[in-house]
């Protein structure tokens, strides 16, 4: 593409689950790239809407300026176009394997889906939300079991998906009242466990933040 | 010729997601057993082997078992020989996949509901549909299919549009595709129907038509309708 910038960019905003889920996989696999704050909550730069114009969302990885949208798309493309660069986050040669990764990495969003709605809604829709979410982290609990990450003894793909949403837990613990040790202890050691490697922690935002966080968005939306 | 274990594949002939995962098999020459699910009714094998969402289609690979169609889809260009349903350029790889997130996520639901709606709230799931096919049209770009020459992931993800949607036209009297700006996906959707390996999967016209309308209820259909744009 002429005159495209040569190299990665990667269109992302601070607190974004979503764009943590990119910035750790380039660090566990050493890729190097430029980060590009955005402006979501003002006007949207000219850059993120030529290169997301269907969504307009971060996170964008934008490889010698041909962008690559949404966060799992991103995950894939990054262990297909750069082969060479290890650690690899999907099995190489276990299509079943890739397939469970697959799923359940795809599955991790409704932490962040579910998690919203329990802070945005009241009344009924929230106890919807919260029965909802102990489920899901239940069923995350039950498919990591006593192994180490999802990804068996290595950190992979499914770990990666999940563990950006970690920070936003304290937040959906107070909001539904449930404790994530009491329902899921082996996905809290799990959090622990991730939140001790460079590329997690390098990613990560307290959660005293991220509660700050929500709170500027309920104002924005006008919730109580 | 080495002995694979049986493929058994779970679903409903007249789901869209499970043509996705039959569609597969077939353009792979893979051959498989359907096991026709009563989705009012759900049997033990298939709560046993999708505990999580308890839905269609379930692929079954000797003991393993895949779920989700676009999981499914990737699972079986895997596993088996024959083929490639997705391309080989890790950059075309990316847009295939982008562009089947699409229909999944920001698509289906208006699309859906254009269908489910009325008045004012219709008109507006409309626009929104069409603003979206015109993205997809788009994206054919002059070629045969979306996956270029031969049928590929893209083009079995976005298989509703070759079949049920012209159905749901039909019982509805909504029109979208005979729009003279879908002229692309028009003629995509007479490709895709008359490849032989898919031919072999798809439920005809008047077995969808027969199958909705038995099952919908006029409060079972505003019900799903509910639901829909809750989740939005």
């Amino acid at each position: 593409m002429a005159g495209a910038k040569k190299g990665l960019v990667l269109l992302d905003f601070w607190v974004s689950p979503f764009g943590q889920r990119c910035r750790i996989a380039l660090a566990e696999k050493g890729i190097p790239y430029e980060y590009s704050e955005q402006e979501l909550l003002g006007a949207k730069s000219d850059l993120l809407l030529r290169s997301n114009p269907v969504h307009k969302k971060i996170p964008v990885l934008l490889h010698d300026g041909r962008p690559v949208c949404e966060s799992l798309v991103i995950l894939n493309y990054l262990e297909e176009a750069f082969p060479d660069a290890s650690p690899k986050l999907l099995p190489a040669d276990d299509a079943y394997a890739r397939a469970q990764a697959r799923f359940w990495a795809a599955y991790s969003d409704k932490v962040y889906e579910v998690g919203t709605r329990l802070w945005k809604l009241k009344g009924e829709p929230q106890a919807q939300a919260r029965a909802e979410i102990v489920q899901v982290l239940r069923n995350l609990d039950g498919e990591l079991g006593e192994r180490s990450f999802f990804g068996g003894e290595a950190f992979g793909f499914v770990d990666v998906a999940l563990v950006p949403f970690v920070p936003w837990l304290p937040s959906y613990e107070r909001y539904g009242e449930f404790s994530v040790e009491g329902i899921a202890p082996r996905l809290a050691a799990w959090a622990r466990r991730c939140a001790e490697r460079d590329s997690v922690a390098k990613s990560f935002h307290p959660p005293e933040k991220v509660d700050e966080f929500i709170n500027l968005l309920k104002k924005t939306y006008g919730i109580e | 010729m080495s002995s694979s274990p049986p493929v058994k594949l779970i679903g409903h002939f007249a789901s869209p997601f499970v043509h996705r995962a039959a569609a597969a098999l077939r353009l792979k020459g893979v051959p498989y057993e359907f096991i026709q699910e009563d989705l009012e009714n759900k049997s033990e094998l298939m709560l046993a082997n999708n505990p999580i969402h308890k839905k269609v289609p379930v692929l079954l690979h000797g003991d393993r078992a895949v779920c989700e169609s676009l999981v499914i889809v990737e699972y079986v260009d895997e596993a088996f020989d024959g083929p490639p349903l997705l391309p080989a350029d890790p950059y075309d790889r990316a847009m295939a996949r982008f562009w089947a997130h699409f229909m999944d996520t920001k698509c289906r639901t208006p699309l859906v509901l254009s269908f489910l709606t009325e008045g004012e709230q219709q008109e507006g799931f409309l626009k929104e549909t069409k603003e979206n096919l015109a993205l997809l049209e788009a994206q054919l770009d002059g070629k045969r299919f979306f996956g270029g020459d031969s049928v590929g992931y893209l083009d079995i993800a976005l298989s509703g549009m070759s079949r049920w949607m012209a159905v749901f036209e039909e019982m509805t009297g909504v029109s979208l595709l005979a729009d003279d700006d879908f002229a692309a996906l028009r003629r995509w959707a007479k490709e895709y129907t008359s490849n032989e390996a898919v031919m072999q999967c798809l439920p005809g016209i008047e077995q969808i038509k027969g199958h909705f309308s038995a099952t919908a209820k006029k409060d079972k259909v505003k019900a799903v309708a509910t639901a829909m744009q809750q989740q939005q």
